[in-house]
């Protein structure tokens, strides 16, 4: 039992700054600001929610896993705000897009007469490129 | 007599080690990203993923350390973080609008 949670911590921990180190990579190496966000967002609360499960198999008692569940939810409730508020205002204050993105549909919507929205929403093909 | 201490060490020191370093890692090449970033918003994402790493760099040593008390600050931390991306967020959006 007592080898049983320790091999479950160490694959935990390593498992979690593993997918740490897969979200800098990511940061580093993807060609626009969005691409980044999305990518080191996703593999970050991941990882986070891989330690903290790890801190609470390793000691095991009621108070660690209740601090090791605060972790979890807050990060996973807060971090798709912070990415979404934060792509939000990089597109509004225009970030450029990588040069192979196809469309933009955030773009489209905002240029948009006000009263065609939620109308016609069956001629939004996405095989023409808006840029 | 587990696995572990057949092998002289205990093995969950030696996982939080390599998890150590493995963070430094990552938080150096955030590091860069925060330096070069072409744009503000790049700089805060860099930001905002490295409070994400010293979170997990605290439950990381909670474990370590054997002391569950190094926990508290990373419940607060993870909050803080995200006050701080949504505060450069508005400052961004402000600082366009009023030029």
């Amino acid at each position: 039992m007592t080898a049983l949670r320790e091999w479950l911590t160490v694959a935990l921990l390593l498992l979690g700054s593993g997918l740490m180190l897969l979200a800098a990579v990511a940061i580093v190496r993807f060609p626009d600001l969005y691409a980044r966000m999305q990518a080191s967002t996703k593999a970050s609360t991941l990882g986070i929610a891989c330690l903290a499960l790890a801190a609470a198999v390793h000691f095991g008692s009621l108070a660690v896993s209740v601090r090791a569940g605060a972790i979890v939810i807050f990060v996973f409730l807060t971090a798709p705000v912070a990415a979404h508020v934060l792509g939000h205002a990089a597109h509004v204050i225009g970030v450029p897009l990588w040069d192979g993105t196809l469309f933009d549909d955030l773009r489209r919507d905002s240029m948009a007469p006000a009263e065609n929205l939620g109308e016609d929403r069956e001629d939004t093909d996405h095989s023409s490129p808006t840029r | 007599m587990t696995f572990g201490a057949l092998l002289g060490a205990d093995v969950v020191r030696v996982a939080t080690s390599i998890a150590f370093t493995v963070m430094a890692l990552a938080a150096a090449l955030t590091l860069w990203r925060l330096v070069r970033g072409p744009t503000v918003p790049d700089r805060v994402a860099a930001l905002d993923l490295l409070t994400i790493f010293v979170v997990g760099a605290m439950v990381t040593s909670a474990i370590h350390y054997e002391s569950p008390v190094l926990l508290q600050p990373a419940v607060a931390l993870a909050l803080l973080g995200f006050l701080g991306t949504v505060a450069f967020a508005k400052y961004v959006l402000r600082r366009f609008f009023s030029s």
